[in-house]
């Protein structure tokens, strides 16, 4: 297997709507990421489209509309997708066409337009469900998560406070980031907790929104890496993992497919103790409960122990473990597959030492991603370290 | 050719236009529309079949995995994880415990409900636990309602039942009847 470096990332504002459409945003991106490079569309070898479900877009099979701006024309170019796990699992995939040796340059690029689907982006998730048990029942995609919030809370006696400080966390934490679509420097666990309640125990300030935007990664070969930069990023680990569609036949308190897909990228990446090991983290945040979820499926700290060091401030930025520095799908929007622009390409910028106002103190040498998608199914994770 | 730039901080800028919702109600931008029309048909296979005939006769029918030693609802023709055929056809109880729920204020398309919806997981008796299905609870208030709490089967008359999930209304209370 070929050791993969990445070098080059860039991601496109994130907002409940934007002008540019999806081959537009896709196009945004590259030339973002191509900056960083100096790469012509012919250096590229191979193309990764990530991009979550058809309906949110409302194009069937919209990998093929979306080639054009991916520059992908006239290349080998593949889309991946396995609903909110896409913004992890299409780098992984960008990350083995290298690794395999079939491409040297690898482009991957994830977009999502989400705002193109009335009355809600919602709308789209009821064609999700199992169409015999679930459907007639006529949910609302907030109940999964409203479901696994209260078992979690409730396994672990967790209080809703502690949970509030996520939000607070990561929307303060994406003031620093200039595509941020939920940015606020004086929220507070109060405001979260006076939210309006939307599936109990779901407030709207513990949910992520609906958005439309774009990133895109460069990968390549280390034999050649040194042609592009004396300062090289490598991929250390990745791993994925998913479980049985039969979710009321499992207890959701604990991700344990987000613990299968850890314990897989932290053996390629030979890490013995993740949370000594590791100097910060990017999981998966689209509610508020799943960053202290995907914490403890990360295995990052032990059950029901994530709340806790949230209130000690462990996760800060500045502390001992800084978790979600970009400002995560609460603060910075949540395009589903596009968050490779918080997750991956934040981890890059972060081990550059280039994320400006959202840099994390003291050096870091190696840091995680994650993404969860599917029904509360799939677990995404990709280690990221500096030479 | 996109030239290398170097720059301090990244991203270095936010490319994109944000289109307010204002916009695009007084079509400040140009926008083009479309309503997709499609139904779907699904053949229902045979373990699925069997378990809605089985509530339109006011019964919940489980099935045996023997190399994992469970009884699984909803029940499935395969094990999804010894990956072995699944056999005999178990009469499960109409009782269980509240595995977990919420109280929704959303309808299917995100749009408030003044009356909240009370909706959760009933793991049912007779089965390994965290296992059964998705339903609604009533006859408790959204104050009463926890984990744990012991429920049973409501039930539509027998001429209204139609071989559906919502051939159960919802699941109650089980009080007293030392269950």
């Amino acid at each position: 297997m070929k050791e993969v470096a990445v070098i080059g990332a860039g991601m496109t504002l994130f907002r409940r709507h934007l002008l540019e459409t999806g081959k537009e945003l896709s196009f945004l991106a590259t030339k973002m990421a191509m900056e960083d490079v100096g790469l012509e569309k012919d250096d590229i070898d191979m193309v990764v489209m990530g991009s979550a479900p058809d309906a949110f877009d409302g194009i069937h099979m919209k990998g093929e509309n979306l080639i054009d701006g991916s520059a992908a024309v006239g290349k080998p170019y593949v889309r991946v997708f396995n609903g909110g796990g896409t913004g992890v699992f299409a780098p992984i995939a960008g990350w083995w066409h290298v690794a395999s040796g079939v491409a040297d340059i690898c482009l991957v690029v994830c977009e999502e337009k989400m705002g193109n689907c009335y009355p809600h982006p919602q709308t789209a998730f009821r064609h999700i469900w199992d169409p015999i048990l679930d459907r007639p029942l006529t949910p609302n995609l907030v109940w999964l998560f409203a479901m696994e919030m209260n078992r979690y809370m409730t396994v672990h006696n967790i209080k809703k406070e502690d949970i509030a400080l996520v939000s607070v966390k990561n929307k303060r934490n994406a003031v620093g980031h200039p595509c941020a679509q939920l940015a606020d420097p004086n929220i507070t666990v109060e405001d979260v907790l006076n939210s309006e309640i939307m599936a109990w125990p779901v407030n709207r300030l513990d949910v992520s929104p609906p958005s439309d935007g774009a990133s895109a990664l460069i990968f390549c070969n280390k034999d050649i890496v040194h042609k592009f930069t004396d300062d090289p990023i490598y991929v250390a680990g990745t791993g994925w993992s998913i479980d049985s569609t039969m979710w009321t036949n499992r207890d959701l308190y604990f991700p344990r497919y987000v613990a299968q897909a850890a314990k897989m990228a932290y053996k390629m990446a030979k890490i013995e103790n993740p949370r000594k090991e590791i100097d910060f983290a990017e999981p998966y945040d689209p509610f508020s409960y799943k960053e202290l979820h995907h914490l403890e499926g990360l295995l990052l700290c032990k059950k029901g122990e994530a709340p806790i060091l949230t209130r000690e401030g462990v996760t800060q930025r500045d502390g001992d473990l800084p978790v979600c520095p970009s400002g995560g799908l609460l603060g910075v929007g949540n395009p589903i597959a596009a968050t490779m622009g918080q997750k991956v390409c934040e981890l890059y910028w972060q081990l550059k030492g280039v994320a400006g106002k959202r840099q994390i103190p003291g050096d870091p040498r190696i840091g995680v991603a994650q993404a969860w998608g599917d029904i509360m199914q799939m677990g995404t994770v990709i280690l990221l370290r500096r030479g | 050719m996109v030239e290398k730039k170097e720059y301090k901080e990244w991203p270095p800028y936010a490319p994109g236009t944000y289109v307010r919702e204002s916009d695009i109600r007084d079509k400040n931008i140009t926008y083009t529309w479309w309503e997709p029309e499609v139904q779907y048909s699904w053949s229902l296979g045979p373990a699925m079949s069997k378990f809605l005939k089985g509530l339109k006769a006011g019964k919940i029918f489980g099935i045996h995995c023997k190399r994992c030693k469970r009884i699984i609802v909803p029940p499935r023709m395969f094990c999804e994880y010894c990956y072995g055929p699944t056999e005999e056809w178990v009469e499960l109880p109409d009782t269980g415990i509240i595995e977990t729920f919420s109280i929704s204020y959303l309808d299917p398309d995100a749009r408030r409900i003044e009356e909240p919806i009370l909706v959760g997981v009933v793991d049912l008796d007779g089965t390994p636990p965290h296992h059964g299905f998705m339903h609604y609870f009533g006859e408790m208030t959204k104050d009463e309602i926890k984990i744990g709490m012991k429920v049973k089967a409501v039930w539509k008359p027998e001429n209204e039942r139609e071989g559906s999930i919502t051939d159960i209304k919802y699941f109650k209370p089980l009080k007293g009847g030392g269950e």
